[in-house]
């Protein structure tokens, strides 16, 4: 523990710098709002030689809007994004599921990065920035690249990230008209706990027909999902039962999840379908409204 | 290896300080400024007990490190009484008997105080779920909500 | 005294300790230091059930920076087969639950500990020590405690003969039960499991210790009696209790689970050994895993009724987790199940089980509400089957003054009854409810006790008072005995200072346990006061020359009164206190007895649910407790004991639970995964505070703290019946639980 090293970059080349060059030599850790991170440390899951905090770099900060396609810095913290209010009449799906993660106390603190990069199967805000279409901005050694979110994880606590690249924002598309996202998710009681069952929802609505879903699920599988089958049951309906009946089908196929303390593979998919069908009436709610 | 040396703002006052890297702003407030008002229950952000404002923001001290807290304005329970008087909610909290056994209550001031800073109106829910994350295991929360409607209707009275 | 010319009594007042719990300053167990203070650290075990061959600790204390090191060996040797018995606990099991002897008994039990410059270091030397262990088979449920190729705990607990985990049992009885049922007209019984919960104080363990080499020793800690905190570590060390001097912190919430000590002994010994001052504080995850929740149950009741509402028989048997040394509670579930009730004929038995868990602790009525829960479940069932409002139902059997309990008391005058008339006229009893609502109703009893308790009342030189009790203060108590001092006294209470003395400073107290504090420290403190005013009126007799028994006390000053009555001005406490010196010195009085008359305390609950019943959730939307509170001498903190013990009840029913890994590792020690109610769990808790003082006390008080713990389990299971027509025999009725009932 003598040998800890803590680093505040002021650049993100500077972040680069640093984090693949002492990843190489031992443990790094990325420091944003480090809500599961101190967690991590104090529990001794992680004990690294390195932390790097990446919140005095302006970039991972900043929320820019240009002319409605939002930019969101990957440290900017709960509280701070909920207070940028046209965001949240954009993406409330994704915002609400920000806004959902841990108490008052940990959204002064807790970022869309940190929870991408955390990797839990139940992080809240993945499965809304998966329906919303975003994708996250990364930047390393050789370079920036982009993804879409449903490609950014590998298992529970498994990033695509390579050595030395950091998460630098997110790029959510322009809101199209009468389109309207949600996010819900399943705890036992009504505020502090881990998501035994994430959904989101995304959908575009022309002449009452459902032009365009995204629909994702979180807790139900080693990373969360974008679900596939639910999109081309909701394309092309009037969201009439059938359709609905038929996409929700998808969700609880879909779903792989696993028996534990927070519940059981059998209460997890049924879940699932009921917070899609949730989700989905909220998600046209909004997108009729806008 | 050397220490970090951090210079910050406790309660309006510079302060210096020595950390770990891996010491948390709770750590350094309890264990070497012996500002033990702060309170260590859970460590994990889990409870709420070691509340303070780092910049006017909410935060749980367990979660910081004290090495991010150079240059910030940090404000703890220490602080909120001002000039020997109690601030509106440490009095409707004793008045209403918000507190039982006590060791929630500075983390509940200082959250509480954050709220009424945005919100002199609250409703019943919207206290409730701010203070969701303000654990309370004497008082079933009743005299909590109640102590805190009364200190916002004071300060919108006052206002 | 006329109740309606109460100045203080029944008023809700500042707290006397209130300021410095708002600002900060009140310092708590892990709040203090000393010079030269060191850290301990606890090694431990890493299995449910293993022997432990040897311990090693050469390595520990070798390493720079380590102070001293601790085992059971350090400790006073009691042979395992001789009780050592210290108010309800048994040493010989503390001892070793303090420090692990012949055997590790659950994962967390402590094996050794550290004492270092820092707790990183105590936790690193405590990685070092090396020990031998040989894992055996374990057992965490009850079912496989008690079946019979069982791994056995304690060789020497015998049951039938042989070699068991089960390690006592308790029964009530009363009348012929056999008989009892054939005159019933309809009989219902059912089976019910409870999972094992935790205290949940927030507070987690901590103290501070400094030994001299003259073995002098001053604790520090937090806890629910300092003379139970000085007489274990006594026991355990072997230091005289004369020597120890015990200083209670201002404890973070304990609700029965410090009445025992954890830390203390081992901090005593660790510096004892090093010479310095040792600090140890529990981290959250080691409150969870090593001190006591309360025992998970499995029972079986039985109820029988005529046609015309009459309950004939009961029979009920609870099984009680004790966890790894004997002590479950089931005197509180066996005793006070049956208690609200005139049953002719009933027969309740409890079991004792030990099994690989931490050792249970004291939590709030100690087993009653495991017993309440499958008595009133039941009770609803059959009141459903007879068709009669659940309320009625119980007026219809319940105790009054003079029914002989199935526990064996016969019953002085008690409130019981009002409870449940106050429901029956509360607007909740009538409120609709919507879809998918349902209301629940429950009743529940519990002993309260009395028991040995200290006080002393000094007049200070300027005519104010400080009074010093022996119990630690855990929901306001100052509070309560600040009012009644005042209201004897006749002055304004904020000239009254309530302090809790150390054990070096006031007589034995028995533990903060038992809804006794108040009943307790009232006595002692009027008393005391009484005592006072008693010498008040000595000292005016004397400056006015006339008889003692020819003055009054009122109002805060003595009056010459009968044929004296307007001779003399009134001479005010302050007046006498300036006089104090030349009329005979210092004016106080202290008193110390062992209470008795604490008489039983009984509620009856309401409760709203509503059930989301394609997610399994029901939540709390409405609750009004009832209770025979004696006399409330501060209102608002009765209130708050009625709120809190309701809020703890909900968390039990709903969602909170020991959960065990296949590796016999608690999976949730934390309140991530061990969810207490959150603020926006829940509604405001309605608090119908019934009067019936306690003929033996002198304010009327009875112990309010425990009872509202008791219903609350049941009310929420039959609410939910109401709302759904689904019954649960499990808690908690967790999500997933509910669900898969409802898909059934």
């Amino acid at each position: 523990m003598s040998e800890v090293k803590f680093i505040s970059p002021e650049t993100i080349e500077q972040a680069v710098d640093a984090y693949s060059k002492s990843s190489k030599e031992g443990n790094t850790k990325i420091l944003a709002g480090g809500t599961d991170l101190l967690v991590q440390i104090r529990s001794g899951i992680s004990q690294p030689d390195t932390i790097i905090d990446i919140k005095n770099i302006k970039e991972l900060k900043e929320i820019s809007n240009d002319n409605g396609s939002y930019t969101i810095g990957a440290a900017v913290a709960g509280a701070v994004l909920d207070e940028e209010e046209d965001f949240g009449n954009n993406w409330p799906g994704v915002l609400e599921a920000l806004k959902l993660i841990g108490s008052e106390q940990i959204q002064g603190r807790a970022s869309l990065g940190g929870n991408l990069c955390n990797a839990s199967p139940a992080g809240d805000s993945v499965p809304a920035l998966i329906a919303s279409g975003a994708t996250v901005k990364i930047q390393g050694p050789e370079g920036e690249r982009k993804m879409p979110i449903e490609s950014f994880h590998v298992g529970p606590g498994k990033t695509n990230l390579k050595n030395g690249e950091i998460v630098v924002n997110f790029q959510f598309p322009k809101k199209q008209k009468h389109s309207g996202d949600a996010y819900l998710r399943m705890i036992p009681r009504t505020e502090m706990d881990i998501a035994v069952v994430g959904c989101a929802v995304n959908v575009t609505i022309e002449n009452d027909k459902c032009v365009d879903a995204r629909v994702a699920l979180g807790a139900v599988a080693p990373t969360a999902l974008l679900i596939e089958d639910a999109s081309k049951a909701l394309i092309g309906s009037n969201f009439e039962k059938k359709a609905v009946e038929k996409a929700a089908l998808a969700c609880e196929a879909a779903c792989n999840p696993i028996d534990d303390k927070r519940g059981t593979i059998s209460y997890r998919k049924k879940v699932s379908k009921v917070l899609f069908k949730r989700a989905l009436e909220k998600a046209i709610e909004r997108a009729k409204r806008g | 290896m050397a220490k970090i040396q951090v210079k910050t703002k406790i309660n309006g006052e510079e302060t210096e300080f020595l950390c770990q890297p891996y010491d948390t702003v709770l750590d350094v407030l309890r264990r070497d400024l012996n500002m033990t008002g702060t309170k260590e229950v859970c460590s994990t952000g889990d409870c709420g007990a070691c509340s303070i404002t780092m910049d006017g923001r909410l935060v749980c001290s367990c979660l910081v490190l004290a090495a991010e807290t150079e240059d910030k304005n940090i404000e703890t329970i220490e602080g909120m009484a001002k000039n020997g008087k109690f601030n509106v909610l440490q009095k409707t909290f004793l008045e209403h008997a918000a507190l039982q056994c006590g060791i929630c209550t500075p983390g509940m001031l200082v959250a509480a105080k954050s709220l009424l800073e945005k919100n002199t109106n609250p409703t019943e829910t919207e206290i409730r779920y701010w203070l969701a994350g303000n654990l309370c295991r004497c008082t079933g929360y009743d005299k909590i909500v109640k102590a805190v409607q009364a200190a916002a209707e004071e300060i919108r009275e006052n206002a | 005294m006329n109740e309606m010319d109460n100045k203080w009594i029944g008023k809700n007042t500042i707290r006397p300790d209130g300021a410095d719990k708002v600002t900060g300053r009140a310092e708590y167990g892990a709040d203090t230091i000393m010079p030269g203070m060191i850290w301990g650290k606890v090694l431990r075990s890493p299995y449910p059930h293993a022997t432990i061959k040897s311990i090693n600790t050469k390595k520990a204390e070798e390493l720079d920076g380590v102070f001293s090191v601790a085992t059971s060996a350090d400790c006073v040797d009691f042979p395992v087969d001789t009780p050592v018995i210290l108010g309800i606990q048994d040493i010989r099991w503390m001892a070793r639950n303090v420090l692990a002897k012949e055997k590790a008994l659950f994962h967390g039990h402590p094996i050794a500990a550290v004492a270092a410059r820092t707790e990183e270091i105590a936790e690193k030397a405590c990685e070092l020590i090396e020990v031998d262990y040989v894992v055996h088979p374990w057992a965490i449920e009850i079912d496989d405690a008690i079946k019979p190729d069982a791994p056995i705990l304690h060789d020497f607990i015998k049951f039938d003969g042989k070699p068991s985990n089960i390690a006592g049992t308790l029964e009530h009885k009363k009348g012929n039960i056999e008989e009892g049922f054939k005159d019933a007209d309809i009989i219902i019984e059912k089976e019910f499991e409870t999972a094992a919960v935790h205290q949940g104080y927030l507070e987690t363990h901590a103290c501070l210790v400094s030994v001299s080499p003259d073995d002098r020793t001053t604790i520090w800690s937090s806890s629910q009696g300092q003379f139970m905190v000085r007489a274990m570590t006594s026991f355990i060390t072997g230091i005289p209790q004369s020597s120890i001097r015990a200083i209670p912190a201002e404890i973070g919430g304990g609700f029965g689970g410090k009445t025992i000590v954890y830390l203390e002994p081992v901090a005593t010994i660790l510096s004892k050994k090093s010479g310095r001052p040792v600090k140890m504080v529990m981290t959250r995850e080691e409150v969870m895993r090593a001190s006591g929740p309360t025992s998970g149950s499995k029972s079986k009741v039985k109820i029988g009724a005529k046609n015309n509402g009459k309950i004939t028989a009961a029979q009920g048997t609870f099984y009680l987790q004790a966890g790894a040394f004997p002590g479950a509670p089931i005197r509180g579930a066996a005793g006070c199940c049956l208690a609200p009730y005139d049953i002719p004929n009933a027969h309740t038995f409890g079991y004792d089980v030990v099994s690989n868990r931490s050792k249970v602790a004291a939590y709030r009525a100690p087993g009653a509400p495991i017993g309440a829960y499958a008595v009133e479940c039941v009770l609803d069932e059959v009141a459903e089957a007879l068709k009669m409002c659940p309320l009625e139902f119980r007026l219809k059997n319940a105790a009054k003054e003079g029914t002989k309990a199935v526990h064996g008391p016969t019953y002085p005058v008690m409130g019981y009854v009002e409870t449940l008339e106050a429901c029956l006229s509360h607007p909740h009893y009538k409120a609709p409810l919507k879809k998918l609502q349902g209301r629940g109703y429950a009743s529940g009893f519990w002993f309260n006790a009395g028991g040995e308790s200290s006080a002393q009342v000094n007049i200070t030189e300027d005519g104010n008072v400080v009074v010093t009790t022996g119990h630690p203060d855990i929901g306001g108590s100052r509070a309560s005995i600040a009012n009644i001092t005042a209201e004897l006294l006749g002055i304004d209470v904020n000239r009254v200072s309530v302090l809790i003395g150390d054990t070096a400073t006031i007589g034995f107290s028995n533990l903060t346990g038992g809804s006794r504090v108040l009943f307790a420290s009232a006595l002692v403190v009027t008393e005391s006061t009484n005592q006072v005013i008693d010498i008040l009126k000595d000292r005016a007799s004397k400056i006015w020359n006339i008889d003692k028994e020819a003055i009054e006390w009122e109002n805060g000053e003595a009056r010459p009164a009968g044929d004296n009555a307007g001779k003399f001005k009134p001479l005010s406490l302050v007046e006498l206190a300036e006089q104090a010196t030349p009329t005979g010195g210092p004016i106080g009085a202290g008193h110390q007895v062992n209470t008795v008359g604490a008489e039983g305390g009984f509620a009856t609950h309401i409760c709203d649910v509503e059930v989301d019943i394609e997610l399994g959730i029901a939540r709390v939307i409405r609750y009004t407790a009832a209770q025979d509170v004696g006399k409330a001498i501060h209102p608002a903190y009765v209130e708050g004991q009625l709120q809190g013990g309701v809020v703890q009840g909900i968390g039990w029913a709903l969602n909170e639970e020991y959960i065990y890994n296949k590796e016999g590792k608690l999976d949730n020690p934390g309140f991530l995964d061990y969810r207490i109610p959150v603020c926006s769990d829940l509604p405001m808790i309605d608090t119908i505070l019934v009067e019936v003082p306690n003929p033996q006390h002198p304010q009327g008080v009875r112990g309010v703290g425990e009872v509202p713990i008791v219903p609350p389990l049941s009310a929420i299971a039959n609410a939910i019946y109401n709302a759904i027509g689904t019954r649960f025999y499990s808690l908690p009725m967790s999500p997933p639980k509910v669900l898969e009932k409802i898909s059934d």
